[in-house]
């Protein structure tokens, strides 16, 4: 059956209860609702703190066949989903589904379990390294990966799609009643917006520290209410993982022009004004484009009204010099990011729901103006992959790609039209991960296309100095350079599923041939 | 109007991504270069690189190739195998005789011959890198009408002098003067040297202002990231864009009513103001600040 999206999807997915088709990117009407965990009680005087995290999978009752969760705020520096895989393990528990906010290369080290049969299901918003190859071969797996957006994520455990039995929460500061933030403690986090959701949602939450404190702890992120369980460790993660100091804008010319031309575009889009919102990638073009962006708010004495994110040193240094507002956050990825959280009152935390849940009472994302989004590939109708490399191994994550494109007023998409000898604009992006009908502009080094559907942003940057051309011109550019692909040959073997922030299904992952 | 060449831009002809990234960059000019960037051991390879990016890459500016000095065992070989590509410009490094200019010219002619390009269609562009060779300037630029630029190479030229680069410049003084003149009188481009400190952006934007000051119509660079700071300092300003257009339009109505003396505001328009006019319009359309084709 073919999707909206164009997408040949099959009408029976082995381990899919249904298959919704995706039907535009605002078709889908929810109804029923919100679910909620358990209800519970906690005795005056009783003991929420456990020796270890095999005692909290006892107190839990943790059975084969449930599902776990976690959250990726500490990146590649994260200790504790290896260390709560490795004693589910221990306990002879199997069949069990990971539910993680996202996985980073550090998680390579479930690898084993995955092949013993202790993690049997994931759901998660992308995969890389060997975990990405792994989701890929279909292998060990009775089900093809899952991959969900920040904003599908949060939507989804509010439907009762996700049934999370134990969360299991890295917490950088914890006090003895199961208080949280991520701002203190030696591995720091900042935001823990997507922890947030799991904590509210989830049967049961276990908080993991490597920082317990006496109770009350201040600031408050996730508060006690959410908190059944308590366990102090060494470490939680790696600092040096968790965040790096102040990225450095970007030295790559390719990039810098990418990004010149991608604030170039902002500036001309006619959402360049007083009080507009903003969200940048983090990655380098998009980095770069905040600093060419910083120097036209200044010299046009534009204010931003926020800014949203994945925050990074460029943006908080934005709010220090008053060109923003405020920032919602609902991750941090540099530690100006997370000094920043500590100590800026105008610098506020958010849920992913708050962030990008589609089917709430409005996510920030509605009120965004502009994103810069990065891609691997895009396609003359728009559509953006970031998650299968050019040979169509699972490599990257979904994050809030699709959600903040959906959002946004202006979604600029950056990426190089050359990597290597590979064009970058095909006929037909491998997996879609971000519809094109909610991508306006996508801004290469070579030329600057604008979605046909936008001829508002169109008419307004022909006065921009930019290469301007349509994304059939683009392509050609490219092709001329480098010949036309041939597509990536699959099999019919289904080993991962884009469901689209709405739930219906955006695109399936084939395992290559 | 003159070709602007206000940024050169070298790339070193043995790397296929950079040749393929050239013309992304809005340098006025990419030089190709075979010569000092190009190992001995890699000649021959870098030569079949650039004949077959000039072929087949279309690039959006002007395409340059630094061939190796034509007394090297390189120079011929360099020319032989670049010329069928149709490079836009060949550049001689160290030149130091007009013999030397006049010898390429012939080379190149031949080679329009035989591959049917129309004659004198390359350019050529010359490099001084020593004291001989400035003591020739005049000579080097006037040796053919295929000159379109002298430059300063100051590397080599300093260690000649036997001294080495300042912050201030004054050592390089007196040869950028003397090949401005040279320029000037020979009615070419004058071209200063690279800035080697990539990371120092405070240097080269000083050096650069210090060189467009003296009249230099452009600058060598070795990163992209030198053409927007170049530019900046290339940039006139909205008033003198303003006074330049007025002064054309003045003279272009007395060319019209054959009016032999021209004023604008009660001040004589004379051939040089003209110039200095055109000079300032064909920055502001390079620069996108006004609409026309160069």
């Amino acid at each position: 059956m073919l999707n909206k999206a164009g997408r040949d999807i099959p009408s029976v997915i082995p381990g899919f209860k249904e298959v919704k088709l995706y039907n535009g990117p605002f078709a889908a009407n929810p109804t029923g609702r919100v679910v909620g965990p358990k209800i519970t009680v906690n005795k005056p005087r009783s003991e929420k703190i456990l020796k270890s995290i095999d005692q909290a999978i006892e107190a839990t009752g943790l059975k084969s066949g449930m599902t776990i969760s976690f959250h990726h705020h500490f990146r590649n520096g994260d200790y504790v989903l290896n260390m709560v895989v490795e004693a589910i393990a221990r306990k002879g528990i199997r069949d069990i589904t990971l539910a993680a906010s996202s996985l980073t290369s550090t998680h390579d080290a479930i690898i084993p379990y995955i092949e013993q049969g202790v993690i049997t299901a994931i759901e998660t918003s992308g995969g890389r390294g060997k975990l990405g190859e792994l989701f890929t071969s279909g292998k060990f797996l009775k089900k093809p990966v899952l991959i969900r957006s920040h904003g599908g994520r949060a939507r989804a455990i509010e439907a009762g799609e996700v049934v999370i039995d134990v969360a299991f929460i890295g917490a950088p500061a914890c006090d003895t009643y199961g208080n949280i933030n991520g701002i203190e403690g030696k591995s720091a986090c900042g935001s823990m917006g997507y922890a947030m959701c799991d904590a509210a949602y989830a049967d049961q939450v276990v908080a993991i520290t490597d920082h317990l404190v006496p109770h009350p702890l201040y600031p408050i992120s996730i508060p006690q209410t959410n908190v059944d369980f308590i366990v102090e460790v060494e470490a939680i993660g790696d600092p040096k993982g968790i965040a790096s100091g102040a990225l450095r804008i970007s030295k790559d010319p390719k990039e810098l022009i990418i990004a010149e031309y991608a604030s170039s575009v902002i500036e001309y889009s006619g959402y360049f004004k007083n009080d507009y919102s903003l969200q940048l990638g983090s990655g380098g073009a998009s980095l770069a484009a905040a600093q060419f962006i910083k120097e036209k708010m200044i010299a046009q004495g534009i204010v931003g009204s926020f800014g949203v994110g994945g925050i990074t040193a460029p943006f908080v240094e934005m709010l220090d010099q008053g060109l923003f507002k405020t920032l919602f956050d609902v991750q941090d990825f540099d530690i100006p990011s997370i000094d920043s959280l500590r100590n800026n009152p105008n610098h506020l935390e958010m849920s992913a729901s708050y962030y990008a849940n589609p089917h709430n009472r409005g996510p920030i994302v509605n009120k965004l103006d502009v994103v810069i989004l990065s891609a691997t590939e895009v396609d003359v109708d728009f559509n953006v992959n970031v998650i299968t490399n050019s040979n169509g191994v699972i490599m990257g994550a979904s994050g809030g790609h699709c959600d903040t494109a959906a959002g946004a007023g202006l979604s600029i998409v950056v990426a190089p039209l050359l990597r290597g000898r590979l064009p970058m604009v095909l006929d037909k992006v491998h997996t879609i991960v971000t519809p094109g009908e909610t991508v306006d502009v996508i801004v290469t080094e070579r030329g600057v296309a604008v979605n046909p559907n936008r001829k508002d942003v169109f008419e307004n940057l022909k006065q921009a100095n930019i290469p301007l051309m349509s994304i059939e011109e683009l392509q050609q550019i490219a092709y001329d350079l480098t010949g036309k692909p041939e597509s990536i040959p699959v099999t019919d073997e289904i080993v991962g599923v884009v469901e689209y922030r709405d739930g219906t299904i955006l695109d399936v992952i084939r395992k290559p041939v | 109007m003159e070709k602007l060449r206000r940024a050169m831009m070298f790339v070193p002809g043995n790397n296929p991504g950079m040749l393929q990234n050239a013309g992304i960059y809005k340098a006025d000019t990419v030089i190709f270069d075979v010569e000092d960037s190009v190992l001995v051991s890699e000649k021959d390879a870098a030569r079949q690189l650039v004949h077959n990016a000039i072929k087949y890459i279309k690039y959006p500016c002007e395409v340059a190739v630094r061939i190796n000095h034509i007394t090297t065992p390189y120079g011929r070989d360099d020319l032989a195998a670049i010329l069928p590509a149709k490079p836009d410009l060949i550049r001689l490094p160290k030149a130091e005789t007009a013999e030397e200019i006049r010898e390429i010219d012939e080379i190149i002619s031949e080679a329009e011959m035989k591959n049917g390009f129309s004659q004198g269609s390359i350019k050529m562009m010359a490099a001084i890198e020593t004291a001989k060779g400035l003591m020739k300037a005049y000579d080097i630029a006037s040796a053919s009408p295929r000159m379109v630029a002298l430059a300063i190479g100051a590397e080599d030229f300093l260690a000649d002098l036997k001294t080495t680069r300042s912050s201030h410049g004054n050592e390089l003084f007196a040869a950028r003067s003397q090949i401005l003149l040279a320029a000037r009188a020979a009615e070419i481009q004058a071209i200063d040297t690279v800035f080697s400190n990539v990371n120092d952006e405070d240097g080269f934007i000083a050096e650069t202002t210090r060189i467009k000051e003296l009249g230099f119509d452009g600058k060598s660079v070795i990163n992209p990231r030198q053409i927007k700071l170049l530019y900046k300092i290339f940039t006139p300003t909205e008033k003198e864009i303003d006074l330049a257009e007025r002064v054309l339009a003045a003279y272009e109505e007395a060319k019209a009513k054959n009016s032999g003396v021209i004023a604008l505001n009660g001040k004589m328009i004379d051939v040089p103001v003209v110039t200095r006019a055109e000079r300032v319009i064909s920055y502001a359309i390079a620069l996108g600040l006004r609409k026309g084709g160069q």
